[in-house]
């Protein structure tokens, strides 16, 4: 390929020249090239290799179907694989290399692989690498993953960045009455049709301008027209998009698009998100993709020098680059004539290879005058050359086939194997494309039951005049459906060619051996397809898993359909017999970072903060994870860790007061004159007879009888009552309340409101709870021991007239409250408690020490109650009211559930009470430290209250079945084991009189 | 049949490729058979294999609706693994992982199991202590487990986000012996290996209904006739409730769910592990093929489904997932997603067990377990078939086990199908 | 994108709703049998094509909504409030 830079024509702007890199060699493009124009001008050719054999691969297209000049642009931690040259945009400064090669994409050691490409047929990787060469002999994976990782070096193509994405990227949504995809001549005339009569349209392209085949014309004969079009869009109000390609359809025909915001620019504002990726939710939707070219499979068909005849077309009319010197085109259809013809206009030699014995007169008047040499019934059998393109060895037919029938000496092979209807997005909502024998292409089927509908060139309706009919046609029936009495327009038929095409997918001759490519990207050939076809791999599905045809990144926009054919003609069927190629989005790949958006780093998930967070933060604390809460774990004081913290904060609160934040319990208000029947249902304990003014624990099943939660609910007044949850499963319970009330129990008249937001709330906890409180409350009178008993509920107010409710319950085991004051209090509510507890020796303590405490006192939580725990195997057993029927009492009772030996919550110590151990642990017994154990450690703290290490866990049968027995705690991926005792879970104050004091 | 090795492919080499045969034979159906599978995927195949491998059954027939291979077989993300804890579960995997180990050898078809080692993270102390019960219970159990602390993980994977996630990394729970292996090549090494031994695979053969008699199934007239049967399987994870009610029996604790799957454009190595998190919400997992692709997953869509297509919420989660644990994948370009019809049970764990019907066998109730557990479940399922009781390490695979109260949810998940993804 | 019609805010995006199950389980009584909950709460009919299913709108009114949906195309046919007197008053009711 001998490309040249005309010095006129094209859309390109030679006033302003772009300084690009390639492959560190500097060069010049203008603006409006692209990456792939600039290089062919540049006198590039070789700008890839394949992915198998590291064969020389240069441009193959002008578009999205680029299977061969895949590049890598930018660098560092901006670098991006496998960018289509043909699809990138030029900018100044724009550096790109080439990849899957060394030392570079020229010379390529890798290239050796083709001398083996006998061996390396379609799946031979299947037969072999398994053991030791030559018969596998072996056991195991270990020979194989030797040679994977010599494989996996060698696959692959670019090579990503492993540094951070430093770009943002956002996420967009939309509504329309009318997306039309595809500004072409079908696009615009759909667009402007449907924005005339009223419709809200909103069009897309996914190039930097609208006009899609327009922009491959010669500019004098097209560009008026397309400007004149343009601007009657923008006073009909029609959103226009451009570089923003429409990836996919979903349900409902919602589309994804992917807006391209600065990817032709060096340094973009740094405001401006790389890609937009948007939801759009149209009423009615008009594919107007367009057609992409196919190609024929010949010998070496995949020579840099070799391409599509719309892409010569494209790079001469719009590039404003001669792509060859002495070219021949090679067709079976109608379409390149023209293209020979404005090449030959162009000053190249052209010689025009013709499948077909017999063309239009027409067509003929376009190629007569210009010095284009006609051959009918010839067609492209073979390439010489190995970088580049030096001649072509001609076919022709004759009765008994293809014959070979000498050279044409040339720099630039152009090829029409005819045309392919874009139905990928159609394809995405399932619906199949049907074989158009006349068109020799798939074409959507006559009736969709979408609201889609899809025109010109992508229902194979071929000429410029036709498919702006076939947009209108599309938009007055876009109308229609919408409710308009749009008078209907018929829509010109799939076809407009002179002479019909004639299919040709090979060229070969009987006793030669060519390497022909049906997927170049993928090294796919004929002979891979007749292979797969040999070892029974005849399905489209099949065929596409063993060859890996269409999967490279092109997604088999080129290639797909001759290897149908081939596979067809290998069975002796019709195409249609053998299947239709289902395309997945999306249509073009789709950075990973557009579909994420801004919901990166701690933007991921929502981060909950307490009201009291900032407060907490003042006074020392170290924040955890819970669930998606900050929570504070420890309060260290000058010189402490989180191990002499916590085992402070719980011997203070034992022996003085301590505070906790407790704000990120859920907190349900459940309200109506049959509230307290439905707690009855829900508990498993009674709450029929709870007073006014009382708290109660509960605990609630699923339906199959496992325990869900627990917490405190408090009755406030006859019929209003106040729920806790646990932090973890706030949102489960009240969706699952919610369900109950409005699904199984519609008669209650009971309402239930989230109330976690309005209510922050501290535990004082200790023996000087009490006194703390007092100091604390407007009305002292409210706080001794008979008028405010354990488990009584007040609603008071605290001095400064902050409201406030508070119940005397214990999570840790000593007197304490929980205190709940309006939201926007929870400073205030600290600063009043703290300013009475700090000089009462008090401390504030966190996660850690509530654990501590809880573990001593063998209360549970989540780390217990774990999906699989009924409520026996908690010890909780006799909060089971024998008495009533509650979600889960049926199942509760299954057998398995009942079993005596089940494993039970019990109490753990070292028998060396030095020793320390971990949760996680399987319990063993002695003799038997393998196998599933009898049991495993749940939570573990180091107890100020008995002065060494404990752990809560479940052990089959219970404590009592294991006393005076050594266990072991087996923890094999961390210390190893230790001899540990069972104990009951009570392990602090187990007749509980701190609490009730 | 050409046994495949390095020397084949070699000979092959000088005779243009010409000499290879059909991988399976394309029979025409007999009038009867011993045991015929509905369901030519990973698990029927596999079973149908080890029946005539194990048990000597040779006159079998493994009828598919499309082709084989064509379900959920090539539409999961690869990864093997046993990290499972529960009674039967651990041992079903294990053995599972076991047969994986030699697949390659055993069907004289490399599947390409990589054991790249599984690494699963953890972002808080609880969620460590979790994983220690799980791969402790794995260790002793004579599998293979680790913890990795921050520092190994590091060292192991440098680039994942360990300076700015919203829930920091804190160590990992790894099963070195785990990985991926190529999915395809799982079909069509049982499908060649089955075929070997005389099995029939009969392709676009869809079971149109099954004829029972005397609480027996007689025959099952498909579209390619009626075909006469003295024992049959079911083995249709995903449309398992559908064959179910054709023969008549009403419900399953079963739903179906689709789940959604990603590849990426193929990159040289990024990732040399599968890499797995779940926290806050999300769960993803990720690995990279051997032709460079990044295959990933997320959750399933959260509503029943039958359709072979996902929608854009899901993929946009899981794109914020990938980049959320992987920012360098931000640039990386989605290149195809697609989706599978899994079978989700009650409790996410699976059936492999005898029915109402004297002579008819369940597989199914895989939920995202199925590729994994192929050769295992396919091991089991044969020995049922053959010996019309299920070996102790399946005894809870069956229907009644909830009407029993057996807890084998490994999530803890409950009667849901769609929390046990 | 499954679109519902939500009765108490408009047609949203499925996304804004948590799907829920068939809507055509009925659970028995509280103190029913074992037989009976097990079929209400393992067994199910699994259909393939229009169901009758609940969803939850609960990034919305977070109200449980049954809809008839196809499980095969996701077409959703209808909406309607699951409790009785709601749909009553803005579906089967409306003008």
């Amino acid at each position: 390929m001998s490309a040249k830079r005309l010095l006129h024509g094209g859309r390109i702007d030679r006033e302003q020249p772009l300084r690009f890199s390639w492959d560190g060699g500097n060069m010049t493009g203008y603006a409006g090239d692209s990456l792939a124009s600039a290089l062919m001008a540049n006198g590039e050719t070789v700008l890839g290799r394949s992915f198998k054999y590291h064969r020389p691969r240069g441009i193959m297209s002008a578009g999205v179907e680029e299977s061969g000049a895949m590049v890598t642009v930018g660098e560092g931690n901006r670098r991006d694989p496998n960018v289509k040259a043909a699809t990138q945009e030029l900018y100044n400064g724009l550096v790109a290399t080439g990849q899957n090669a060394w030392p570079n994409v020229r010379f390529d050691v890798g290239a050796v692989n083709s001398l083996f490409g006998r061996f390396f047929s379609a799946g031979f990787y299947y037969k072999t690498f398994m053991g030791l060469p030559p018969f596998e002999w072996g056991k195991g994976t270990g020979l194989w993953m030797q040679y994977e990782k010599i494989i996996r070096k060698a696959a692959g193509m670019g090579v990503a960045s492993r540094e951070d994405d430093p770009d943002v990227y956002d996420h967009a949504h939309g509504y329309c009455d009318l997306l039309v995809v595809g500004s072409g001549p079908t696009g615009l005339s759909a667009a402007l049709t449907a924005a005339k009569a009223g419709l809200d349209v909103l069009l897309v392209e996914q190039n930097s301008e609208l006009g899609g085949d327009l922009l491959n014309q010669p500019v004098n004969q097209s560009e008026k027209q397309r400007l004149n079009f343009v601007s009657k869009l923008e006073k009909a109000g029609v959103r226009i998009m451009t570089r923003t390609t429409a990836f996919g359809l979903y349900d409902n025909g919602v589309a994804g698009l992917l807006e391209r915001v600065t990817d032709h620019l060096l340094s973009p504002d740094r405001h401006l998100p790389r890609h937009r990726f948007w939801t759009i939710r149209p009423r009615q939707t008009i594919l107007a993709c367009g057609a992409l070219e196919r190609t024929v499979a010949f010998g070496n068909n995949d020579r840099p020098g070799v391409m599509t005849a719309a892409a010569g077309r494209a790079y001469l009319n719009r590039y404003g680059v001669l792509p060859g010197q002495k070219i021949v085109v090679a067709t079976n259809n109608d379409s390149a004539y023209v293209v020979a013809a404005e090449l030959a206009e162009a000053g190249a030699e052209v010689s025009l290879l013709e499948a077909r014995s017999e063309i239009s007169e027409s067509a003929m008047a376009l190629v007569g005058n210009n010095g284009v040499n006609l051959h009918t019934r010839s067609a492209p059998l073979h390439v010489r050359g190995s970088g580049s393109v030096n001649a072509l060895d001609v076919a022709v037919e004759s009765n008994s086939g293809w014959s070979a029938h000498g050279a044409e000496p040339c720099d630039l092979v152009l090829v029409s194997g005819g045309w392919s209807p874009v139905v990928h997005l159609m394809s995405h909502r399932g619906i199949r494309p049907e074989w158009n024998a006349e068109q020799a292409c798939f074409v959507a089927p006559a009736n969709i039951e979408e609201p889609m509908y899809i025109a010109g060139s992508a229902a194979a309706v071929w000429n410029t005049d036709d498919c702006m009919k076939s947009g209108e046609s599309a938009a007055l029936k876009v109308l229609k459906a919408l409710g308009s009495k749009a008078r209907q327009k018929k829509a010109p038929v799939a076809g407009g060619w002179d002479t019909p095409i004639k299919p040709l997918y090979e060229v070969k001759v009987p006793g030669r051996y060519l390497k022909s490519f049906v997927d170049p990207q993928h090294d796919v050939t004929c002979d891979d397809v007749r292979l797969a076809h040999r070892e029974g791999f005849v399905s489209v599905e099949h065929l596409k898993r063993y060859t890996t045809l269409g999967m490279a990144t092109d997604g088999g926009k080129v290639g797909n359909i001759i290897g149908l054919a081939l596979m067809a003609d290998a069975q002796g069927k019709d195409i249609p017999e053998v299947g239709t190629t289902t395309f997945r989005p999306p249509y073009t790949p789709v950075s990973i970072g557009a579909l994420k958006g801004r919901n990166v780093d701690e933007h991921f998930r929502p981060l909950r903060r307490t009201p009291m967070h900032t407060w907490n933060l003042e006074h020392g604390a170290t924040m955890t994870m819970a669930g998606l809460w900050h929570r504070p774990w420890y309060f260290a004081r000058q010189g402490e860790g989180i191990s002499e913290a916590y085992v402070r904060e719980t011997e203070t609160t034992r022996r003085t007061v301590g505070l906790c934040d407790v704000t990120s319990l859920g907190k349900i208000a459940i309200q109506g004159p049959d509230a307290t029947e439905f707690l009855n249902r829900i508990y498993t304990n009674p709450f029929a007879k709870l007073p006014i003014g009382k708290a109660r624990y509960g605990i609630m099943l699923r339906d199959d009888g496992i325990v869900m939660d627990d917490g405190t609910t408090w009755r406030l007044s006859e019929a209003d009552y106040f729920m806790t949850t646990t932090t973890a499963h706030a949102g489960k319970v009240m969706v699952w309340l919610e369900e109950l009330l409005q699904t199984r129990w519609q008669d209650l008249r009971v309402h239930v409101t989230s109330v976690s937001e309005q209510w922050a709330g501290s535990a004082v906890a200790g023996p000087k709870s009490r006194e703390v409180l007092e100091a604390c409350v407007e009305d002292a009178a409210v706080m001794p021991n008979d008028v405010f008993p354990f488990m009584g509920v007040i609603e008071t107010t605290l001095k400064g007239g902050i409201p406030c409710r508070i119940a005397r319950i214990s999570f840790s085991g000593e007197m304490a409250f929980e205190v709940y004051v309006p939201s926007d209090y929870a400073s205030a509510l600290m600063e009043l408690l703290w300013a009475v507890a700090e000089p009462l020796d008090g401390c504030l303590y966190g996660l850690e020490a509530l654990g501590a405490m809880r573990i001593e006192k063998g209360h549970v939580t989540g780390a217990e109650l774990d999906g699989r725990v009924t409520i026996d195997d908690a010890g909780l057993g006799k909060m089971a009211s024998p008495n009533k029927s509650f979600i889960g009492s049926a199942m509760r009772n299954r057998p398995e559930l009942m079993r005596e030996d089940r494993p039970r919550l019990v109490g753990i110590k070292p028998k060396n009470t030095s020793q320390t151990f971990n949760a996680g642990a399987i319990l063993c017994a002695q003799d038997k430290v393998s196998g599933l154990g009898e049991g495993w450690i749940t939570a573990v703290t180091h107890s100020p209250a008995l002065g060494h290490w404990i752990g809560l866990g479940f052990i089959s049968s219970g404590h009592e079945a294991w006393e005076g027995k050594t266990v072991i705690a087996a923890d094999p991926v961390r210390k190893g084991n230790i001899e540990v005792e069972i104990i009951s879970p009570h392990m602090y104050d187990p007749s509980g009189e701190k609490m009730y004091g | 049949m050409t046994r495949y090795s390095a020397w084949a492919v070699f000979k092959n080499g000088f005779s243009g490729q010409k000499n290879w045969d059909r991988q399976w034979r394309d029979p025409e159906p007999k009038k009867e058979y011993d045991v015929v599978i509905v369901g030519a995927g990973l698990h029927g195949l596999a079973t149908a294999y080890y029946l005539a491998k194990n048990h000597g059954i040779k006159n079998i027939a493994v009828l598919e609706k499309g082709w084989l291979g064509g379900g959920n077989a090539g539409r999961n993300t690869t990864i093997v693994r046993s990290n499972y804890m529960m009674p039967g579960n651990r041992d079903f995997y294990e053995h599972s992982l076991k047969l994986w180990e030699e697949l390659s050898h055993e069907l004289n078809y490399n599947v390409m199991f990589s054991q790249r080692h599984h690494v699963s993270l953890v972002h808080t102390p609880g969620a460590r202590d979790a994983a220690a019960r799980r791969y402790n219970t794995m260790r002793l159990t004579g599998s293979d487990g680790d913890l990795w602390d921050l520092d190994t993980l590091k060292r192991e994977i440098p680039h994942l986000n360990y300076n700015s996630a919203r829930f920091p990394i804190f160590g990992a729970a790894v099963q070195k012996r785990a990985g991926s292996a190529r999915h395809d090549a799982v079909a069509w090494g049982y499908a060649r290996g089955a075929d070997m031994q005389g099995v029939d695979i009969i392709q676009n053969c869809e079971v149109t209904g099954v004829s029972r008699e005397d609480g027996r199934v007689t025959a099952l007239d498909t579209t390619r006739g009626r075909i006469g049967a003295k024992k049959v399987g079911f083995a249709v994870a995903g449309n398992t409730s559908r064959l179910w009610q054709m023969a008549g029996l009403g419900k399953l604790p079963i739903e179906s769910h689709k789940l959604q799957a990603f590849v990426s454009e193929p990159l040289k190595p990024l990732l040399d592990h599968v890499v797995v998190y779940g926290v806050g919400g999300a769960h993803f997992y990720i690995s990279q093929s051997d032709k460079g692709g990044m295959v990933f997953g997320g959750d399933l869509d959260w509503y029943k489904s039958y359709a072979q297509r996902g929608n854009l919420p899901m993929v946009q989660d899981v794109a914020e997932c990938a980049t959320a644990i992987m920012p360098c994948l931000g640039r990386v370009r989605l290149l195809r997603h697609w989706s599978g019809v899994m079978d989700m049970s009650m409790d996410g764990s699976a059936f492999i067990c005898k029915t109402p019907l004297e002579n008819l066998y369940l597989n199914g109730g895989w939920n995202y377990g199925g590729f994994k557990a192929s050769p295992g479940s396919g091991w089991y399922f044969a020995d049922l078939i053959a010996n019309d009781r299920p070996d102790s390490v399946i005894e809870h695979f069956d229907l009644g086990r909830f009407k029993r109260g057996v807890i084998i949810d490994e999530r803890g998940a409950g009667p849901d199908p769609k929390l046990h993804g | 994108m499954i679109r519902i019609n939500c009765p108490f805010c408009g047609e949203r995006d499925h996304s804004e709703f948590s799907y829920g199950g068939d809507a055509t389980i009925v659970y028995p009584e509280l103190d029913a049998s074992v037989e009976d909950w097990h079929e209400a709460i393992f067994m199910r009919e699994n259909i393939r094509g229009m169901q009758s299913e609940t969803w939850h709108h609960a990034n919305g009114c977070r109200m449980w909504l049954v809809v008839e949906r196809d499980t095969m195309t996701h077409e959703v046919k209808s909406v309607k409030p699951a409790h009785e007197s709601y749909s009553k008053v803005l579906v089967e009711e409306k003008p």
